[in-house]
């Protein structure tokens, strides 16, 4: 089953997205921040990374950039989890690379949603 | 004779006097005796795995992890080119701390066979080491030390714990 | 399906507490006449989080209510808001409000409805009345919210049975991760989908980027829904395509073609596929190893220290504490163990007591480092106040300076942290003010308009080093003689190397600027600056090239610095690699080797060839176990520009070590940048990928 890395620095926000995830039988990883899932994504490859806009340490939108840097994540869905008032977020993050968004706060259904629709 | 008797008198009175005194640790390694300034000495412990470093002599056996600190553990045998000998429960590393010219202490290991004891030591009984019949180096030899009829070759722990000096003897060798 | 959302509950109140604390200590530490942004990103950042999750936690009453303050709080750190001692007092009233909320809700009471509603009116009245984009703000967020109901001003409902869509990719839609094939198969959940695909935009064969998107497609979509709908799917890929949506009947007649329409689907989908797929292949050249890799157990700490200089406390990550708590309660069980072999002791307990004092030795040593490790903190702290300082000054001076900032998870001890913070800004200002020129001198030089001012900070060997790099106009050697000269601090004859030369900057009453600038030079000399510094037990250096820049380097000597590593073993042997050096690990396929007479083994990695690096020939690793290429594993590193790939037996844990000198006592190896103590004692030594790279050449 595909391999998602979830990152948000809210413990509450990846229990939820990591149990939602799990529960329909996706293997999840989680990170607290951006360094900690740019750390864990150079050892195992993960088929689509979740992450927050605004953690300590390295925001969202840096990581996905840092991660498009990798050779072997190019192609890997990545979306940005973002507040609807967040529309400049929505750019920068397109620009840095990012697959898209989901918007917060979401319902778990919503996220799988979204989930299938990108790993198929 | 009553010369004779004085000048032991001066002699023993002389000994005596403290600042004339050095102490050092005597060690054995084959079947020669060697010993260190005793100030010098900052604790013994038995012989315990190192943690091997690359590219080193191999007489510089690796480091171990003593309180926190990386040190290093040399073989002096292997270092003098005194012969193999396996290492036992018996093997002792003595641990000897130096103040560099920059005023840091270093501190640095090295594999003796045996311990010996704490001798004494009148500064003026140190003979110059002659330059043959010793397996070490002179440029390592402070000078001799006769202690009950043993020869104790005494030595230069800065030099011995430069490493760069010992490079130079690897390479010359 | 449905998930009982009430398990994280009890996170998100403990989560929001501490929130509130920092928002709450935020807000008081705020200097109003020099307001940092960063203290306000951080007291954004609590606010957006307890938002975001009572909003999905399903608290609308505090999710409404934070709203607003994070509004505030956004408008400020955007600068679009004054911030004002009113504004703040209103948070840090709304902060207690929000505390009593939480409480309330948590204990299952219910919400005082007039403090609430006092709060709501004054955090509006600051957000509409003074310092800030009022009623527009406002309505602006009324808008977005009912952005769902009409995408475009005519709603198409669409009796004429469905839609037209040229969609033409831009080359880089791929790279953002999105594919062709999602929409379509989205599409085709909406009614029956048919595609035809453009191959024009393809280009010929010697130019064709497989990594490139060159195809485009008319689609058909057959049934009865909005085109908002549409609209959605391509939502994400708005910037990244061309997209023109009509109605059937407006196009005229669908051109279908022949072939039944999902099997053209597939078959165009097929065809379009090989393009990614053979992307993807190029990115996944060899079966990648999923090694075992234990995350780090330390969490990163969230100390922030209050503002003030060496004050007395520290803000510690919990989990700091726990570890503490865990080593004690070890220490006391092996000091139990040990008085019972010493109550009775007979010689055949001799290796009970022996173990049993190697393990106090290590469970002290741990404590130790805990301890030490609590006062660590990312350079981060120091570093984040010159974005600012470099943006404002350089445009008070009109000089067009860029700053780029190096290593800001480097952890350092939190004492250097308030200590270096001035030095900084004083070695900081100087480049700003004395080392990069006016731009058109720049040009004029030759060199580009834009200064750049690096701030780096890493570890070398058991120290931390800080280096301020400016690409500016440099020391002038013989002006500094001329000015010491003058000032009588060297006589005429003295002969001085050039870094002693440098080295007179330090002295005290030296300055070469023409008078003192109120920039870099009131009250503080460089002689400070290296009296600080050394205080520390460091040192600074400077190195200099007339015309080409300075680089100021602070060397502060440290017994613990902290890196992130990949354990790794070669037979008996263990190393650690730095986390940030290395790019993938991957089993090589003996196609991918190639054997170069005189330039060594080389392996191909997608588009280049990578020297391997045998590490168990390079250190003379006798218990290897892998000596054939492909039954090892190979760990692609990179150092200060080199590539390489590291041939290793096993990738083991992550974790967070301590970096130990190996010069201190001992010497400099090459390819080893300083070494760390494992939990059993033993010394695994850490990795220089250049120096390896390095060594491997010779």
């Amino acid at each position: 089953m595909a391999s998602i890395l979830a990152v948000d620095d809210s413990a509450s926000m990846r229990q939820m997205v990591s149990f939602t995830l799990k529960g329909a039988g996706y293997t999840v990883v989680e990170a607290v921040d951006g360094v900690d899932a740019l750390n864990k994504a150079k050892t195992q490859k993960f088929d689509c990374v979740v992450t927050d806009v605004n953690m300590p340490n390295k925001d969202g939108i840096t990581l996905i950039r840092d991660l498009r840097a990798l050779p072997n994540y190019k192609f890997v869905p990545m979306l940005m989890l973002t507040t609807e008032s967040g529309m400049d977020k929505k750019q920068a993050g397109k620009a840095a690379g990012a697959t898209g968004w989901i918007v917060k706060p979401f319902n778990p259904d919503q996220l799988l949603k979204t989930i299938k629709k990108v790993l198929g | 004779m009553t010369e004779e008797a004085e000048n032991i008198e001066t002699e023993v009175i002389e000994e005596v006097k403290l600042d004339n005194m050095l102490q050092f640790l005597s060690f054995t390694l084959g079947d020669e005796e060697y010993g260190v300034d005793i100030l010098r000495v900052q604790e013994i412990r038995s012989w315990e795995p190192v943690s091997r470093i690359p590219n080193v002599p191999s007489y510089e056996k690796g480091v171990v992890n003593l309180r926190g600190a990386i040190v290093p553990i040399i073989d002096l045998r292997e270092r003098f080119g005194l012969g193999y000998l396996q290492y036992s429960p018996l093997t002792v590393v003595v641990v000897l701390q130096i103040q560099t010219e920059e005023g840091r202490t270093r501190v640095m290991g090295v594999v003796v066979d045996a311990v010996s004891d704490v001798i004494d030591v009148n500064k003026k009984s140190i003979q110059n080491a002659p330059n043959f019949g010793t397996k070490v180096s002179t440029e390592f030899i402070n000078g001799l030390a006769s202690v009950n009829e043993r020869m104790v070759m005494l030595l230069d722990v800065e030099k011995l714990l430069k490493l760069d000096s010992l490079d130079d003897e690897y390479e010359n060798n | 399906m449905s998930i009982d959302m009430s398990q994280f509950h009890q996170v998100f109140f403990e989560e929001s507490f501490e929130g509130l604390d920092i928002m709450e200590s935020g807000l008081l530490n705020l200097d109003m006449g020099d307001v940092d942004d960063e203290d306000i990103n951080t007291i954004f950042r609590a606010a957006h989080s307890i938002k975001g999750g009572s909003g999905t936690f399903g608290f609308s009453a505090v999710a409404d209510f934070t709203h607003v303050m994070e509004t505030l709080l956004d408008e400020m750190r955007d600068g679009r808001r004054q911030v004002t001692q009113q504004a703040v007092d209103v948070l840090l009233g709304s902060v207690d409000c929000l505390k009593e909320m939480l409480t309330a809700i948590q204990d299952e009471q219910a919400i005082n409805e007039s403090h609430v509603s006092e709060y709501q009116k004054a955090l509006e009245v600051e957000l509409n009345g003074g310092g800030g984009e009022d009623v527009a703000a406002v309505q602006n967020d009324a808008v977005e919210v009912s952005v769902e109901s009409s995408s475009s001003p005519v709603a198409q409902e669409n009796d004429e049975k469905g839609w037209r869509i040229a969609f033409s990719p831009h080359a880089d839609l791929l790279k953002t991760g999105n594919d062709p094939v999602r929409m379509f198969r989205e599409l085709s959940g909406l009614g029956e989908l048919t595609a035809t695909v453009d191959f024009q935009g393809v280009p010929g064969f010697y130019d064709l980027d497989p990594e490139d998107c060159h195809l485009s497609w008319n689609l058909e979509v057959v049934g009865n829904f909005p085109e908002s709908e549409v609209n959605e799917i391509f939502d994400w890929v708005e910037d990244e395509c061309d997209l023109a949506i009509q109605t059937l009947t407006e196009s005229g007649d669908t051109e279908n073609n022949d072939a039944p329409i999902e099997q053209q689907a597939e078959e165009q989908s097929k065809e379009q596929t090989p393009v990614p797929a053979k992307v993807e292949a190029k990115a996944e050249p060899a079966d990648k190893v999923l090694p075992a890799a234990k995350p780090a157990t330390a969490k990163k700490e969230v100390a922030k220290p209050p503002a003030g200089k060496g004050s007395g406390s520290i803000r510690v990550d919990t989990s700091k504490i726990d570890t503490l708590i865990n080593m004690v309660g070890e220490l006391v069980i092996t000091q139990s163990m040990l008085s019972l072999v010493g109550e009775h002791f007979e010689l055949n307990k001799l290796d009970q007591l022996k173990n049993g004092l190697s393990q106090l030795e290590r469970h002290t040593r741990e404590l130790q480092e805990s301890v030490m490790n609590i006062r660590m903190l990312p350079i981060s702290f120091v570093f984040s106040r010159f974005p600012r300082l470099v943006h404002d000054l350089s445009s008070k001076l009109d000089k067009k300076i860029e700053l780029v900032l190096v290593g800001e998870n480097t952890e350092v001890d939190k004492t250097v942290v308030e200590l270096l913070s001035d030095p900084l800004v004083h070695l900081v200002r100087n480049s700003l003010d004395h080392g990069i020129e006016m731009p058109a001198d720049r040009v004029a030089a030759g060199k580009p308009e834009m200064g750049t001012i690096t701030l780096e900070a890493y570890h070398r060997g058991g120290n931390i080093v800080i280096e301020v790099k400016d690409d500016g106009k440099g020391l002038d050697k013989d002006m500094l003689r001329t000015k010491a000269i003058e000032k009588g601090l060297i006589d005429e004859e003295t002969v001085l190397t050039d870094k002693q030369i440098y080295e007179l900057i330090f002295m005290a009453g030296f300055s070469t600027a023409e008078q003192l600038s109120d920039i870099s030079g009131r009250g503080v000399g460089m002689d400070v600056v290296r009296r600080n510094i050394q205080s520390l037990g460091g040192n600074i250096e400077i190195i200099s090239e007339l015309g080409k820049g300075s680089t100021i380097a602070i060397h502060l000597p440290l017994t613990l610095a902290i890196l992130d590593g990949q354990s790794i073993a070669v037979g008996d042997e263990r190393f650690i690699i730095p986390l940030g050096a290395i790019i993938e690990s991957i089993n090589i396929k003996e196609s991918m080797l190639n054997r170069v007479a005189g330039r060594g083994e080389t392996f191909r990695l997608r588009d280049e060839y990578l020297p391997i690096v045998r590490m168990h020939e390079i250190f003379d690793v006798k218990t290897a176990q892998a000596t054939k290429l492909t039954d090892g594993l190979v760990v692609v590193v990179e150092g200060q520009g080199l590539r390489c790939g590291l041939f290793i037996d096993d990738l083991l844990g992550q974790q967070q070590v301590v970096i130990k000198s190996l010069e201190a006592n001992y010497r400099k190896v090459e390819g080893v940048s300083g070494a760390t103590i494992l939990g059993d004692g033993s010394v695994a030594l850490i990795l220089d990928i250049p120096g390896l790279v390095r060594l491997s050449n010779q």
